[in-house]
């Protein structure tokens, strides 16, 4: 298995003191290559959960392990370096970096990851659509736009594993159909495993596997 | 909805408190320095205003002498043939008390007007009674125990009887006479020319003329008091501005709610005027108390430069407190003015673009650079165009804020040079983040750019004098050994007897008289011996050839820098010095610290001309190690004082301590703007920081640790400091040499030489990175210990 997730607890502090859990007990693995569709309703633990598979937090018990190596137990500068060089995040708001222009955007995680290919890279530009737009600064870009220079930053170090949260929540229908479209068949093309945080029925669909979690349990 | 309305804005401030506190800090920062600067002046203004007043129309006219000091026998034949004149007793004290001695029994009419109401009171008999009565200032009664307060009098001043006088001063003189109106005068009474030809008629000067004189210190002051308050209002319109974009959405809120642009511009301009006029009352207090902090070290300054005493204790003005509120509110206003003006023009319907600020200036960098070269083409224009004093202030003013609006343009096209040069992604980052991070940053940037060169400027110019006046010292204080007769009798027998001394080498005398110089007022013409101590070290500027052997024939003159730069006089031209003498000028020389015109011509010539020059002081050359048993013997045989006798090295460092003093005043502006500067860093960086969230957060989530992101951010503002310190180096110059050459010239009558120190400016470059490191220390401390969740949150748009 690429990904494993073993009885996942989480909770959060509350302002009124207290505590709210998030993820009670989650457990799920991936394999290489599967997508994977996490559905739910708003504050049942999507994000979260994907944000701990990620390495970006730590459960507070059970455990995550990426390619048989114990993820969330690892210091910070370990899961730093799983995340530059494993996985590879794509977010609902973009989270391009404004200061650097669309074709450094590209490849800045490829780069980070000491696995810069130009020729990956400008293969990516022309399949999202963004090799005439190299030079610009991504504010400039449509909302499709950057998500999918944001999908190529994720796929330009070709990780095994792909993130990505609510991908096309913040696009329009054709948008969103072109971006998931383009995601899966990079994907595909690079071997990587495909776990999509999604509300829409489109997106679950067209993954190979879906898991619903209601209340911070996988029903 | 007023009141809903306003709840809601300030709801931003109650979410906010550091950024409130910056804005708070910052007006009253900038109120302190400048109103500390105006207290000072004001109570300068007001000693030199009781000084002048003491001056009442009816003060009665002076009588002087050329030589200083006026032989009793002079003053008993005016009295013998009639005239109605008053001596005046005047010398020092061991306490440093000026004292004036003055005869009450005859005494014109308004001549202490101060006293006149305690005077009238007094019996006849209480003065000529022993002890003499004594009057002082109040807070000179430390130095005088004895003296009766009477505040009108100027500080460090003493009045009492002429016997009084002469006991506390045995080494004064009777400096000049009173003399009673015309109306009091006996009609028989023969001519003023006939009776004491020596003598010159005039009316007395006062506080009007030292006002003069000290005007360009003051403007100094004044000067660095409105770079303060510009570094400190950089502080509040930074935090104006962000606080402006962070309420952007609520603005867009409460007008698509149903507020009139019109009552929510009201709202928040009222708003800015109640944030003025809290922080402008705080600054008043911060002013106060540096003012009074600051007042010793001035009023030395002024005493050391042009012998205008200023009291020791700074009294409250509430002119100066309105005043003070009025340029905060000001300042307020102007540096919210932007925010103001974007608010009136906010779009109801326009998407949030959070980056927009930025954007914009970003685009007006290149038009705000055009701007500061005009400024400091403007400024450098001024010199010819308006020239003096104004003209250097214009200089100085283009130049500083020229470079600081072309600043930000100069960072990034250097952060820009930088990220193409860079190879790895996060070197990439590193600046391309840095020039996006510059808006924000910039205001306090140009700050650190402005104390930094006033630093490099002023300490250039203030090193460069030091050095130059140093040697000037050595050259000009070259005798080993001062010494000063009491009497004319004294002088001739204590120069026989230096004659028979084996260790003597040579006896120079001293000698000078006061006289009216190329109408600029009285200045000191000396005599000086034809002697190789002068030939080998006197600093002349311009010289004709074989200068000193015609002024050893005594048709020949030599004059101080002031004098040649302010009557345009140079050597080929010629100076009156007594109706029947007007010598060739052969050559300038340097007089450093000196406020007023100066000349020397040969011993003998000024003898011929003014026989009456008292020929009391000398410098005696003499081995060094000779010294202490040429002191004895002098003593021993003419029973002189102490102070009578005064080896070059006391006078040196007298000379010097006075310098230091003088200067102190300018170092703790220096490092009281350079803090302000830094400080602008941090509250900057504070702000900013989180609004950088979403910009670092990627790069954290993309495999950067927080550690390293923090390093990281500890060397971009590093980089930046150390960018704008290396333009702040040649701006720094440029200020030095506008000070001695323009401004130093018109205000002191003389060009100081330039000297470069790199050493000071290694020390500055380290101050400033330093300062830049302290202000971001708990900024990227911050950032280190951000915890995931805090990242996490610019992610998700759910849990």
């Amino acid at each position: 298995m690429l990904l494993v997730a073993d009885d996942i607890h989480k909770t959060f502090p509350l302002p009124s003191g207290g505590a709210q859990a998030v993820l009670s007990g989650v457990s799920l693995a991936l394999a290489p290559g599967e997508t994977l569709a996490l559905t739910g309703e708003s504050g049942s633990g999507k994000s979260t959960l994907l944000h701990l598979l990620a390495g970006l937090d730590r459960p507070d018990s059970g455990s995550v392990t990426l390619g048989g190596a114990p993820l969330s137990t690892l210091p910070d500068a370990a899961r730093a370096e799983a995340r530059r060089t494993r996985i590879g995040l794509v977010f609902q708001q973009f989270n391009l970096i404004p200061s650097l222009d669309v074709a450094a955007n590209l490849a800045f995680q490829a780069r980070l990851a000491g696995r810069h290919d130009e020729g990956w890279c400008a293969t990516l530009a022309e399949r999202l659509g963004l090799a005439p737009h190299l030079s610009a600064w991504p504010e400039t870009l449509s909302g499709g736009q950057q998500q999918r220079l944001a999908i190529g930053r994720a796929l330009a170090a070709k990780p095994p594993l792909i993130l990505a949260d609510e991908p096309t929540g913040n696009l329009d229908e054709e948008n969103a159909a072109t971006v998931l479209a383009l995601m899966l068949e990079l994907a595909a093309e690079t071997g990587a495993a495909l776990v999509t945080v999604t509300h829409s029925a489109t997106v679950a669909a067209a993954m190979s596997r879906r898991l619903h979690l209601s209340r911070g349990k996988l029903a | 909805m007023t009141r809903a309305a306003l709840h809601a804005l300030l709801s931003h401030w109650r979410r906010h408190p550091g950024q409130l506190a910056t804005l708070l800090l910052g007006i009253a920062i900038a109120t302190a320095l400048f109103s500390a600067v105006q207290a000072i002046n004001a109570e300068a203004r007001a000693s030199y205003a009781a000084s002048e007043a003491t001056l009442s129309p009816d003060a009665p006219d002076h009588l002087t002498s050329p030589a200083g000091r006026i032989p009793m026998q002079t003053f008993l034949a005016l009295r013998a043939a009639g005239w109605q004149v008053s001596p005046v007793w005047e010398g020092e004290t061991p306490e440093g008390l000026t004292v004036q001695g003055y005869d009450f029994l005859t005494l014109p009419m308004g001549s202490l007007p101060d006293l006149a109401p305690t005077l009238a009171q007094m019996p006849p008999s209480a003065l000529i009674t022993l002890p003499p009565p004594q009057w002082a200032a109040p807070e000179s009664l430390a130095a005088a125990p004895q003296a009766t307060p009477a505040p009108g009098l100027a500080p460090g001043l003493l009045v009492t009887t002429i016997d009084g006088a002469m006991a506390l001063a045995p080494s004064g003189a009777i400096t000049h006479l009173l003399v009673a109106p015309d109306a009091a005068q006996p009609l028989t009474r023969p001519p003023l020319a006939e009776v004491a030809p020596t003598l010159t008629r005039s009316r007395p000067q006062g506080g009007a003329e030292i006002a003069r004189l000290t005007r360009s210190f003051h403007l100094n002051l004044t000067a660095f008091g409105l770079l303060s308050f510009a570094v400190g209002l950089f502080i509040a319109h930074g935090a104006i501005g962000l606080a402006f974009e962070q309420r952007r959405p609520m603005f867009r809120t409460l007008r698509a709610l149903g507020l009139s642009t019109r009552l929510l511009a009201a709202l928040t301009l009222a708003e800015l005027t109640a944030f003025a006029l809290v922080a402008g009352t705080l600054g008043l207090a911060l002013g106060h108390v540096t003012a009074a902090a600051l007042l010793p070290d001035v009023s030395a300054s002024l005493r050391g430069l042009y012998g205008a005493a200023l009291p020791g204790q700074l009294a409250f003005r509430p002119s100066w407190a309105a005043t003070g509120l009025a340029i905060a509110l000001a300042g307020t206003l102007a540096a919210g003015a932007g925010a103001l003006l974007a608010l009136a023009r906010l779009p109801i319907l326009a998407s949030a673009k959070p980056r927009a600020w930025a954007r914009a200036s970003t685009r007006s960098l290149a038009l705000q650079a055009a701007a500061g070269a005009a400024l400091a083409a403007v400024g450098a224009a001024a010199v010819p165009l308006i020239g003096g004093l104004p003209g250097g202030f214009a200089l100085l003013g283009g130049l500083l804020l020229g470079a600081a609006l072309a600043l930000p343009a100069l960072l990034a096209a250097l952060l820009a040079a930088a990220q193409h040069l860079a190879r790895r992604p996060l070197a990439q980052w590193l600046w391309a983040d840095a020039r996006q991070q510059l808006p924000g940053l910039r205001l306090a940037l140009m700050a650190l750019l402005l104390a930094l060169a006033t630093n490099i400027g002023v300490g250039t110019m203030v090193s460069s004098f030091r050095l130059t006046f140093t040697g000037f010292l050595d050259q000009r204080l070259v005798s080993e050994l001062y010494v000063t007769a009491r009497s004319e009798d004294e002088a001739t027998r204590l120069r026989a007897f230096l004659d028979t001394r084996p260790e003597v080498q040579a006896t120079l005398p001293i000698w000078h008289v006061d006289v009216p110089m190329a109408d600029q007022g009285a200045g000191e013409l000396y005599g000086v011996a034809d002697h190789p101590t002068y030939r080998d070290n006197w600093p002349l500027l311009s010289v004709t050839p074989g200068a000193w052997d015609r002024l050893a024939t005594g048709d020949a003159v030599m004059i101080n820098e002031q004098l040649a730069r302010r009557a345009a006089l140079g050597p080929g031209d010629t100076l009156q010095l007594a109706p029947d003498w007007q010598p060739e000028i052969v050559a300038t020389y340097s007089d450093y610290g000196n406020p007023g015109p100066q000349a020397i011509v040969s011993v003998p010539a000024l003898t011929r001309h003014f026989p009456d020059v008292p020929k009391l002081r000398h410098g005696i050359r003499v081995a060094p190690d000779d010294i202490p048993t040429l002191t004895a013997a002098i003593t021993d045989d003419f029973g002189l004082p102490a102070t009578a006798l005064v080896p070059n090295a006391e006078i040196k460092a007298y000379s010097l301590a006075i310098f230091e003093r003088t200067f102190a005043v300018t170092a703790a502006l220096n490092a009281l703007t350079l803090g302000v500067a830094a400080l602008a860093i941090l509250t900057a960086m504070l702000t900013l920081s989180t609004m950088r969230l979403p910009q670092i957060a990627p790069v954290w989530a993309m495999g950067t640790t927080r550690a390293r992101l923090a390093s990281l951010e500890a060397l971009r503002t590093l980089a930046l400091a150390a960018f704008t310190a290396l333009f702040a180096l040649p701006l720094g110059l440029a200020l030095a040499w506008a000070l001695l050459a323009v401004v130093n010239t018109e205000a002191f009558g003389w060009r100081l030489p330039m000297f470069l120190f790199p050493g000071q400016w290694a020390l500055l470059f380290a101050t400033a990175l330093a300062a830049a490191a302290l202000a971001c220390f708990w900024p990227v401390l911050k950032l280190r210990r951000t915890q995931p969740a805090t990242f996490l949150k610019t992610f998700a748009s759910e849990r």
